[in-house]
Order: C-alpha cells, then sequence, then structure tokens
C-alpha cells in the first residue's frame, strides 16, 4: 500500500484559475451575505471549507456520487455550493435561518436534494458514509462517496469505530476529509485534545493519507481523484478558519459570532481584494 | 427465541435488499443466517455507534438492514445514532435487542434492558414489537419487512406452555377467558402465566390479554367488554413504569371514561435487594411471578 503524507504544506489561499478564481469570490461573498443576512455565527469554520465544498461540487460529483457533510455546523457553506452549481437559489438561501425554512442551520433531514443525512451532531458523517458506500458496494454500483469532517470531530469516538469499520471492509469507494483548520469549540485542537498529527494516525491504520492545502482547489481535485489502494482514502485538508477575512482568520470566536454591519463591509472588501 | 429468528430470518433471505448487522454477536444462533447471506450479512464488530449508521446509510441506498446485538447494547449505547441517523429521516432499519427485560438473567444489570421500549418510543416513527412465543416470529419477520418505518424487535424466551398452541401474532391476543378480571401481560411474561392462569377456577381465573406492539394499538372490542365486565385490572410488564404499556394504557382508559375500579401496574424494579440472579429471580422479587401476580384476582387486590 502506498502511503503519501506531506508534512508541512504551503497554504496558497489562491486557486489557480480564473474559473477557481470567479467562482470562489462569488461564493465567498454569497456566504458573508448569507450569513449577515439572517444574522448568525458559524462563518469561521463555513469559510475554512468553502474551498473544499466547491471543488467537491465543482469538479469531482457525479450524479452517481453521494456527498456527506459530517461537520453540519457548515450548512452555510453547503447551502452555497449547492447555489454556486444551481441547485439552490438566491430566494432559497434567503430563506436561511429564517422560520418555515429547510435551510436550517444545520442539514436538514429531507427537502433537498443533495443532503442525504441531517448532521450537525458531530462523529455521525463517517458511519453514514460508510453505509452509503457499502450500500453501493453490495449494489454493484459505481458511484463514490465524499465525507467531509472537522479536525474536532475526531474527539467523537464514533469516527474511529467508523474508520475501523471502513478499513476493514476496504470501503474504495469512501473519500474521507479532514477540514483542519486547528480550531475547535472553546479552544485549539492541541490545547483541547491533541491528535496531532491525524494524518499520522490514518496512516498506521495502514490508509492512503493525502495532506494538501484546504484552499488550493487545484491540489484538492488532484487528491479526490488519487486512487486508494485498499479504501478508504483519507485526505487531511489543510485549512484556516475565516480564510480570506483578516480579522477572523485563526480566532476562535468567529465560531460563533454574527457579523456587524462594519465587520460585513470589511469581510466583503477583503474577499473582493483577495 | 432468537434460534425461531434466525430461522424465520433464513426464510428472508431471497430478498435482494435484506442486510444483516451483528455487533459480533451470534454464536450458535446466526451462523446459518451469516452462511446464507453471504456479503449481505455484516460483523461490524464491537462498534454499535458506527453500526448503527452504517445500517442507516444502507438504508437510504435502497437496502433493509436489521442490526442486531443483546438488547441494552443496541438501544442504549447508539441512542444518538438512533434518533438523528434513523428516526429523523424515517428509515425502516430495524434494531434488533436480545434478551430484553430481565432476558440474561444473572449475568448483571449491564445485560438487562428494563428500559428500553420506553426510550425508544419517544423517538418519531418508532414501532416496537414484543414477540411472545417462538411462533410469533414467522408471521412478525414478513411484517417487519414490509414497514416503511423505524423498528425495534424486543426478543426474550419464549414461555409457551408445551401443551397449548397460542394464536396467531397480533398487537393484542386473548390467551385466556374467565370471570375474575383482566390481566394484560406484555411480551413473553404472558406465556408463562398462561399455565397458572388455568390452573385457578373459572370464577377467579382472569381473562389473560398478551400485549406485543406499540405504541399502543387500538383496543379490541373483546378487551374492553372485558374491562367492563369486571372492576379490577391488572397490568404486568418487564419494564420500567416510566414509558411503559402500562401507562399508555391507562392514559387510553382516562380519554375513553372506561375506567375499572381497581387498577395494578406491576413493573420491573431494577434491584430491590441488589442481588442479582436468574430472570425468574428478578420477577419475583418485582412481583412479576405469576403467583404474585395472580393473588389480585383472588380476594388480595392491594390498596
Amino acid at each position: 500500500m502506498v502511503s503519501v503524507l506531506v508534512q508541512d504544506v504551503e497554504l496558497s489561499t489562491k486557486p489557480r484559475t480564473a474559473r477557481t478564481i470567479e467562482r470562489r469570490l462569488r461564493a465567498k461573498q454569497r456566504l458573508l451575505t448569507m450569513h449577515f443576512d439572517s444574522g448568525v455565527g458559524h462563518i469561521g469554520g463555513n469559510l475554512s471549507c468553502l474551498d473544499i465544498l466547491l471543488t467537491v461540487y465543482h469538479d469531482v460529483l457525479t450524479d452517481a456520487d453521494q456527498f456527506v457533510l459530517s461537520k453540519g455546523h457548515a450548512a452555510g457553506a453547503l447551502y452555497v455550493a449547492l447555489w454556486s452549481i444551481g441547485r439552490l437559489s438566491d430566494e432559497d438561501l434567503s430563506q436561511f435561518h429564517k422560520d418555515n425554512t429547510l435551510l436550517c442551520g444545520h442539514p436538514p433531514a429531507q427537502g433537498i436534494d443533495g443532503i442525504p443525512f441531517a448532521t450537525g451532531s458531530l462523529g455521525h458523517g463517517p458511519g453514514l458514509s460508510a453505509g452509503l458506500a457499502l450500500g453501493m458496494r453490495l449494489a454493484g454500483t459505481n458511484g463514490r462517496v465524499i465525507c467531509l469532517t472537522s479536525d474536532g470531530e475526531w474527539n467523537e469516538g464514533s469516527t474511529w469505530e467508523s474508520l475501523i469499520f471502513a478499513r476493514h471492509q476496504g470501503l474504495k469507494n469512501l473519500t474521507v476529509i479532514v477540514d483542519e483548520n486547528g480550531l475547535q469549540g472553546f479552544g485549539t485542537t492541541a490545547e483541547v485534545a491533541d491528535l496531532s498529527s491525524l494524518s499520522e494516525k490514518f496512516r498506521a491504520f495502514g490508509l492512503k493519507t493525502l495532506a494538501v492545502d484546504g484552499h488550493d482547489q487545484a491540489a484538492l481535485a488532484e487528491a479526490l481523484q488519487s486512487p486508494a489502494a485498499d479504501g478508504p482514502l483519507m485526505i487531511v485538508a489543510k485549512t484556516i478558519k475565516g480564510c480570506g477575512v483578516s480579522f477572523m482568520e485563526n480566532r476562535l470566536e468567529w465560531h460563533y459570532l454574527p457579523m456587524n454591519p462594519e465587520q460585513y463591509d470589511a469581510a466583503c472588501r477583503e474577499v473582493g481584494d483577495s | 427465541m432468537r434460534h425461531a429468528f434466525s430461522e424465520s430470518l433464513l426464510h428472508e433471505q431471497s430478498r435482494s435488499e435484506f442486510v444483516f448487522l451483528t455487533g459480533d454477536l451470534g454464536f450458535r444462533a446466526l451462523e446459518q443466517l451469516r452462511d446464507a447471506l453471504g456479503t449481505r450479512f455484516i460483523n461490524a464488530g464491537v462498534a454499535e455507534q458506527n453500526m448503527v449508521s452504517v445500517a442507516a446509510g444502507l438504508s437510504r441506498s435502497g437496502f433493509r438492514p436489521w442490526v442486531y446485538s443483546i438488547a441494552p447494547f443496541i438501544f442504549a449505547r447508539p441512542f444518538e445514532q438512533i434518533r438523528n441517523d434513523i428516526c429523523l429521516h424515517r428509515l425502516p432499519v430495524v434494531l434488533v435487542g436480545n434478551g430484553g427485560g430481565y432476558g440474561y438473567g444473572v449475568m448483571g444489570s449491564t445485560h438487562h434492558a428494563l428500559e428500553d421500549y420506553g426510550v425508544l418510543l419517544t423517538l418519531s416513527g418508532m414501532e416496537v414489537f414484543i414477540p411472545a412465543f417462538d411462533s410469533d416470529l414467522s408471521t412478525l419477520i414478513p411484517l417487519l419487512f414490509e414497514s416503511r418505518q423505524p423498528g425495534y424487535l424486543r426478543l426474550g424466551l419464549g414461555e409457551q406452555p408445551r401443551t397449548w398452541s397460542p394464536p396467531q401474532f397480533a398487537p393484542w391476543r386473548k390467551l385466556a377467558a374467565g370471570d375474575g378480571g383482566t390481566l394484560i401481560a406484555v411480551g413473553p411474561l404472558a406465556g408463562a402465566l398462561w399455565t397458572p392462569c388455568m390452573a385457578i377456577p373459572e370464577a377467579t381465573r382472569p381473562n389473560l390479554w398478551c400485549l406485543s406492539q406499540l405504541p399502543l394499538p387500538v383496543i379490541p372490542d373483546e378487551l374492553r367488554r372485558d374491562l367492563a365486565r369486571s372492576s379490577r385490572l391488572l397490568i404486568a410488564e418487564e419494564h420500567v413504569a416510566q414509558g411503559s404499556a402500562g401507562q399508555a394504557f391507562a392514559m387510553e382508559l382516562l380519554q375513553s371514561r372506561c375506567v375499572p375500579s381497581i387498577i395494578r401496574h406491576v413493573t420491573a424494579l431494577g434491584y430491590p435487594s441488589g442481588r442479582y440472579g436468574s430472570q425468574k429471580f428478578h420477577r419475583a422479587e418485582c412481583g412479576l411471578d405469576a403467583s404474585s401476580l395472580l393473588k389480585f384476582f383472588v380476594g388480595e387486590a392491594p390498596a
């Protein structure tokens, strides 16, 4: 089995092509506007994984595939990615966090094409994804399943149960991405429950593990197309919480806080300039 | 009962959507099923949280998963996965808990499930089935395959008297008739009460009813007539009072304004003496043995 581990990932934070630059700009601005309009937080963790979601939806997923957002608190980024590929409309996004909406703060159990499960309590996505991947194999279909977790989420014992299961079952059609932004609910991942390095731990399971810059969409796409040996394929995406907005980057409070008008204007300017 | 369970499932092996997951259990019970299902029999290891999530994923993929473990390990350990992954999506996954109530006897309290169906019935769409006899499984399992919602199958020890054939599985079944009142027992306990009931004179013998499904099914007219004819009602179940069938039945009686004058509800009490023993020992400690229960109908009604 080939294991690839890149120890030090230089974060470019810039996509490489005009196409990805444009879609990234539109998506970031739409994400900021949606969160500002609805007055809700979680923007930091949404910005850390937006490039991953855009890459998954634009460059990787086919109709036969499934995506599971295990870090359900990044629902905003998921909705914006679905908007970016035309599956949700501006009108849909305007209902984010409103009464009588499908676009609640964490993904809903039904009603949105492309969201197979309600998530939000951490540690469920890997098992759900393993079930989907096993189902595809038993049914003899060719699809793949991609699951995005946070890094703090690996505090949950259920994630390791699922990793053991997926490894034992040899689920080559499963890819698990870790949004490794280094911050969790009430501190850094190193302070709260240090699991560094996750890559090494995955590799110790005998899993092919790639470490990539989680804001380099081309690198992400390349990693996601990499064939796994015995599966699942693990991708540790090094990211920046609040990526692209200087006063949010790597700041714990932006896991929670909504933006005031001045902060929203400043964030939009910075994103536009990036 | 798990042998009857396994045999009944074997009859369903040709269903291509049927998958079976076990939490590393099934010695001397599930080997034939394992061999018959091949790749559709999945030993998910000692990892119940993941097993339930995987079952939800399989169900989303169009499969019909059955998920098996010892009762407390299948309802308590992965409760959030049952709630979020199965019930929020109303997925037709069948959870199978072996040894409900005090079924694991002297194995100890960690292996007992005294709160299982009460807890699970709080969840959206959950149906609970508590077969009383081994013969129930051949009827019940095809029904569960046709269900479109989550289910919990509580397996116990079949306590069918050797000299008597019980009626076919139904949510409510009348097992014995008499003039002494009404006795409702949940699941296998009803089978254990049949012989002692039949041994007492008809004048004091209760109408013995077996309840095997929850939420509470529609009360049959015959049961309503039995309740109206007598002043005494005893409900017995191997489950704690909170969330019990007895509580649900009492609410139904109140709403229908048909309340017998003397009602007693006998339930699992945990471990009153702090000692452990067989299922029979624990039933007796709780007053769930036949001798204690039937005193209610022979003039010794408690206050």
